[in-house]
């Protein structure tokens, strides 16, 4: 049949199931992104004829005769529409991989649909921005370059957030805020200055890659001769597989190979990486004859195609001894419960009690917990219960693997760690490390969901099997089904207080459910406890942790690392000793927050690695507590049903993992007045490519545009331990910066020899040096090759930031409903190196805590089967669900960070789920303990 | 998604090339769920778009919607026979989770067919007391009320073979008064219950339907508008409530309730004017 995309004139088949999107991507037309793969995201989305389509759920035949549009057709680098041009001057996005399609809905849109953008965006779901910036770049290309606020009804279909429509708003100022209220100085992406970009809102530099669909992606890349690979999984929460039979599905025309546990190596590992592999328990294999949860890996089959590849699967011939299952964690370590690692070695394996399903436990005092309580005047306690949450990073796991012209295997991941991967490969296929090759294309999401090895190990095994080059991605109802969620967590919190509200004793118990396999269980539970605790001086502190095993799906590191779990525990319990004692809860958290020059204490005094440096949280409770009583122009609800109530909320994180964190990183002045920065870290929506260019840029006094990054690969850089735990800025960012200023000292000490005059003589001048009147191109100064810097960055000392979440909130005691007025939050990040992302960054950090305290949750059936398998099951937010919250920046200067910044990107997720519980209290008068807070949740809280 | 199992698709242009349906062979009209979930038992589209059914015939009888119209014509069908009911196409369209580019192909057969206690065009042309036309296998025609067709949970009276060719939507319930509400968990998000109450025109019946907050859906009629209580009791005495991601069965009964009685204040409001 006959078509076009984007004009060109196409003449092939579609298979007679394939869908428009597959079709549109077997003509190498990658814009088109699969997100969900059910009509839910809108990654997908095309124009047929001129009309908007998701083409994941169009059937291919029907574009006959017919014309397609994508992103690409829209504009491309150079010559972007407007609509393109106006998501990159507001950065609106980060990762990007919505934004092809998002401009391809928007490009649909003329002024009259300005009203109706929540209606209209629905279908287009990014889990980065929070929206905020999407909707105004949408409504720039529409109004004129001031912007004039929408009329609020539109923004929440039904929920009033009345404002008056004859004032207009410039859009910097948060969406409902009054006339009165001082603006947010955070300008729109700007044209860097030469010299000194830091601290400037410079635009990401795939900015116009990305709103084309031009930036490739995991999987966005023609290999010939690839192969697919497809996983049965299992039926059972735990079974032991008795025999297994390929025949059938070997048989197959057009089969590969067909893997099963007889061909896994037998090195346990665990799919969890971090810097040291003891931290996470070895309890996995890539293909085990046990399975120990619903839709585990029971064999894996490699076919010419994904179509093929089923079928086969669908072929193989299984027993299965059924195991009994435990599902509560409650129930998990009781004797008489099925021992879910009964096999394993706890001492090799590093669980603490396989035979009673014990990971990992934490024991410990610090003072005297009962005499602390007893001399308590106030005493408050509670029990509170944390979700499944799943990341949703819109981009699923995938890996391409192949064998090289060098015979080594290389694998094409979407993964945050690349380097931790290499190493983990090396280990279970016992190869060198000069084997194996690993590395990331931009990377759509991560939230700590691709510290694993999902894809990688499988691909790996498939590849060395068959010789050939293989794919394997998840499907979005894989991400839900297989993919490691955020732990669940159970928190139960005492607080004991004297007369004038100072603490006399903090007591936290933890129970985690870790799921099948161990990864991040340990790691979760111990930083659970740790800056959530050590945040409040108290003499008294008790903390008995314990991570267990059930055949409930994996849990894993989620944005916070276990942090805003316990978190949201003991900011609640905080805030009812506030109600308890009269005393206002920001004042509460004056009186007890640990200063400057206080130690931090969990159960012992921290290590000397944590400092508390350019101490901003004074300054993140003031601005708050300031924003919150200057409130903003939205008003609730009429009527006796809608209660109003606020609430606020802390969090402190150190600003890196501890235990080292390392980078090393080169910066290359290239012969052609380029530089080159070669990282490790990988880019996946959080900036940091962004400000290394910065960083280097400013440190060689030349502009972000002369600097190219090589990233995110095990050939690009020595090492770098990985995107996690917020170190892209501290730990790299650090790492390169240290490099480019080593960089500028050769160049001047090459200009110095090559004149016989000082070092000091000269300064760098974007892509020169200069002494006087003297201009020495560096192009003409070094090799062919280039001039190489290197640094390294240990990760040894840490920092530490805070954030202050505040909330007004009406609710609707009729239905549950929790409608928020006005959203602040503040932030100690130190030196802010880029306003506009940072801002981002904060915003899409709070758009997923919304989600988590509002409306996510991975639900399964108790027996261990995830019901939620679908995007529109599993609600994460839209443009309609969030308001547009307040951000302010703490001055403070870091003394380890570079410049004086700090990490901000798992922190703004920690205090908005308790400062929002503390609103809904608030207003109702009665304390929500679990999350997520869903209407039909409220609800029944009044009810009783 | 790709339904890699497909090998066929046949394009409908009568009636008798039907005769393939049953087993793995299945209709298809927008596609929206079709692609939108994995289904290995299907090797065979037969194609409805192909037949080129006019999507609207307007009688003295009343309103005749085929299958395959889209949501979209639906909730941009003029208002040019100034029917009460006109508001209530594009409020239902958006009850319906997808997205307008969903609109753009998802008919309004498909999303009835498909069952779901969330099917916007269910609740529609349930509150309008419409008659689907089912195509049967055996070659005959049948009549039966839209509110019967959907039996539960993604399950209808059709039977294998079976299509559905349009709705028709009496005279009567074009001109009745309707009033329309919606919750959900999220602002926008898939429907928890999507209530309606039409007053008809010649008798002052009121008619309350109940849906999404149930498996199938409900109706209560009463010779006019009732009070509060008998409103509330009729609710609570509906008993096909029920629990998934999208609500608790508890909550979907409350909150119905509220609604419904949005619902008869503004009706009787409308009816005092």
């Amino acid at each position: 049949m006959t078509f076009t995309i984007n004009g060109e004139a196409f003449d092939s088949e579609p298979r007679a199931g394939q869908s428009l999107r597959t079709f549109i991507r077997d003509h190498e037309h990658f814009e088109v992104k699969k997100g969900c793969d059910t009509g839910d995201c809108g990654a997908c989305s095309v124009l047929v004829d001129g009309t908007p389509v998701h083409s994941c759920v169009y059937p291919a035949f029907r574009v006959e005769g017919k014309d397609v549009t994508t992103a690409a057709g829209l504009g491309l680098p150079g010559e972007l529409s407007p609509v393109q041009q106006k998501f990159v001057d507001h950065a609106a996005f980060q990762c990007g991989f919505c934004t092809a399609g998002m401009v391809v809905t928007a490009s649909t849109f003329d002024d009259d649909d300005m009203a109706d953008l929540p209606r209209l965006l629905k279908g287009n779901l990014c889990r980065c921005t929070g929206y905020r910036a999407i909707d105004e770049a949408i409504d720039h290309v529409h109004t004129d370059s001031c912007g004039v606020e929408l009329e609020p009804d539109a923004r929440a279909a039904g929920t009033l957030l009345p404002e008056s429509r004859t004032t207009p708003v410039i859009k910097t100022r948060p969406r409902a805020a009054g006339a009165d209220t001082p603006l947010i100085e955070v300008p729109s992406i700007e044209a860097p200055a030469t010299g000194a970009p830091i601290g400037t809102s410079v635009g990401a530099p795939a900015g116009e890659r990305v709103v084309s669909g031009q930036e490739p992606f995991t999987l966005d890349v023609a290999i010939p001769g690839l192969l697919h690979l497809v996983v049965l999984k299992s039926p059972h929460a735990h079974a032991r597989i008795t025999a297994i039979d390929t025949t059938r599905a070997s048989a197959l025309p057009g089969v590969h190979a067909v893997l099963t546990h007889e061909h896994s190596p037998q090195t346990l590992f665990s799919t969890a990486r971090h810097e040291s592999r003891l931290d996470d328990p070895d309890d996995t294999l890539i293909l085990d004859h046990v399975v120990r949860y619903r839709g585990q890996r029971i064999a894996a089959v490699v076919a010419e195609s994904v179509g093929i590849a089923e079928a086969a699967a669908r072929l193989i011939e299984v027993d299965y001894e059924v195991l009994p299952a435990v599902f509560d964690p409650h129930l998990s370590t009781l004797d008489g419960a099925p021992s879910i690692h009964g096999d394993k070695n706890g001492t090799t394996s590093r669980i603490v009690d396989p035979q009673h399903n014990l990971v990992a436990e934490l024991h410990g005092e610090y003072g005297d917990v009962a005499q602390g309580l007893a001399d308590a005047v106030h005493t408050v306690s509670g029990t509170w219960q944390t979700q499944r949450v799943a990341h949703t990073h819109l981009e699923t796991h995938a890996t391409i693997g192949w064998i090289d012209e060098a015979d080594r295997l290389v694998l094409r991941t979407s993964s945050q760690v690349p380097f931790l991967v290499q190493t983990e490969i090396c280990r279970l296929f016992d190869r060198d490390p000069s084997t194996v090759r690993v590395f990331t294309a931009r990377v759509g999401g991560g939230f700590g969901g691709k510290q694993e090895i999902l894809t990688e190990d499988i691909v790996s095994l498939a590849v060395l099997a068959t010789g050939r080059p293989v794919q394997y991605e998840f499907t979005r109802e894989d991400e839900f089904t297989l993919s490691p969620t955020r732990h669940p967590m159970e928190v139960q919190v005492t607080l004991g207080a004297d007369t004038a509200g100072l603490l006399t004793a903090m007591k936290v118990e933890l129970l985690s459910d870790t799921g099948a396999y161990g990864n991040h269980g340990p790691g979760t539970m111990y930083h659970s406890c740790s800056e959530s605790i050590s945040l409040y001086n108290a003499p008294n502190k008790r903390v008995d942790a314990r991570c267990v095993y059930t055949n409930n799906v994996p849990s894993g590191a989620f944005r916070g690392y276990g942090l805003g779990q316990v978190i949201f525990a003991i900011e609640s319990a905080l805030d009812e000793l506030a109600r308890v004692t009269g005393i206002d809860p920001f004042e509460l958290r004056r009186l007890n927050s640990v200063t400057a020059t206080d130690p931090l204490i969990v159960t012992h005094v921290e290590g000397d690695d944590l400092i508390l440096g350019g101490y901003g949280l004074d300054q993140c409770l003031d601005l708050a507590e300031q924003a919150l009583a200057r409130g903003n122009s939205a008003v609730a609800p009429t009527g006796a049903d809608w209660r109003v109530g606020q609430g606020m909320a802390s969090s402190m994180i150190a600003t890196m993992p501890p235990r080292g964190h390392f980078s090393e990183v080169t910066v290359t002045a290239d012969a052609d007045g380029g530089f080159t920065i070669g990282v490790g870290t990988a880019e996946f929506g959080n900036g940091t490519t962004t400000v290394h260019t910065q960083l280097a840029a400013t440190a060689l006094s030349t502009t972000p545009s002369r600097i190219r990054v090589k990233q995110s690969d095990t050939d690009a850089a020595r090492y770098d331990t990985g995107a996690f735990g917020s170190a892209g800025t501290v730990v790299a960012g650090k790492a390169v910066l240290a490099a480019a200023q080593a960089l500028a000292r050769q160049l001047r000490q090459l200009a110095a020899d090559h004149t016989e005059t000082a070092p000091d003589d000269w300064t760098l001048d974007d892509g020169a040096l200069s002494s006087g009147d003297r201009r020495l191109p560096i192009s003409e100064l070094v090799a062919p090759e280039g001039l190489t810097a290197t640094a390294n960055e240990d990760g040894a000392r840490r920092s530490i930031a805070f954030n202050v979440h505040a909330f007004r909130v009406a609710v609707n005691t009729l239905t549950g409903e929790v409608l928020i007025l006005q959203s602040i939050q503040t932030a100690d990040a130190g030196f802010v190196l880029n306003p506009a992302q940072l801002r981002g960054q904060i915003e899409g950090g709070v758009a997923q805590a919304i989600g988590s305290s509002l409306y996510e949750e991975i639900i399964n059936d108790g027996e261990g089967t995830v019901l939620t398998t679908v995007l529109r099951n599993y609600h994460i937010p839209q443009l309609s669900d969030l308001p547009v919250t307040e951000v302010y920046f703490a001055d403070t200067r870091d003394p380890l960070g570079p410049f004086g910044a700090k990490s901000m990107s798992e922190a703004p997720y920690n205090p908005v789920a308790p400062a929002l519980a503390n609103a809904v209290t608030d207003a109702i008068g009665r304390r929500p303990t679990e999350l997520p807070m869903s209407r039909d949740r409220i609800w029944r809280l009044l009810q009783n | 998604m790709d339904l890699n199992t497909v090998t066929r698709v046949i394009p409908a242009r009568t009636r008798t090339d039907l005769s393939s349906l049953g087993g793995g062979a299945v209709p298809l009209a927008g596609g929206s769920v079709l692609f939108a979930e994995p289904n290995p038992s299907i090797h065979t589209l037969v194609d409805l778009q192909t037949f080129e059914w006019q999507p609207f015939m307007v009688t003295d009888e009343g309103l005749e919607v085929a299958a395959t119209t889209t949501l979209t014509q639906l909730s941009t069908l003029p208002d040019d026979h100034g029917w009460q009911a006109h508001p209530l196409f594009r409020q239902c369209c958006t009850a319906l989770f997808g997205s307008f580019k969903v609109w753009n192909v998802a008919t309004i057969g498909g999303n009835i067919c498909t069952a779901l206690p969330a099917g916007p065009m269910t609740s529609l042309f349930s509150a309008l007391d419409a008659q689907a036309l089912i195509w049967k296998a055996d070659g005959s025609d049948q009549r039966v009320p839209v509110s019967e067709l959907v039996t539960g949970n993604t399950t209808t009276a059709l039977e294998p073979g079976d299509v559905l060719r349009s709705l028709h939507v009496p005279a009567r319930s074009l001109d009745s008064v309707t009033a329309y509400r919606k919750i959900a968990l999220s602002a926008l998000g898939r429907s928890g219950a999507v209530v309606i109450g039409r007053l008809d025109p010649v008798d002052s019946n009121f008619v309350l339907t109940v849906s999404a907050a149930t498996v199938r859906p409900e109706q209560l009629r009463f010779a006019a508008l009732p009070t509060a209580s008998e409103l509330h009791a009729a609710i609570e005495g509906i008993d096909s409530w029920f629990t998934d991601a999208h609500g608790a069965a508890d909550w979907r009964l409350a909150v119905s309730g509220v609604l419904a009685e949005q619902i008869r204040v503004e009706l009787s409001e409308g009816a005092k004017r």
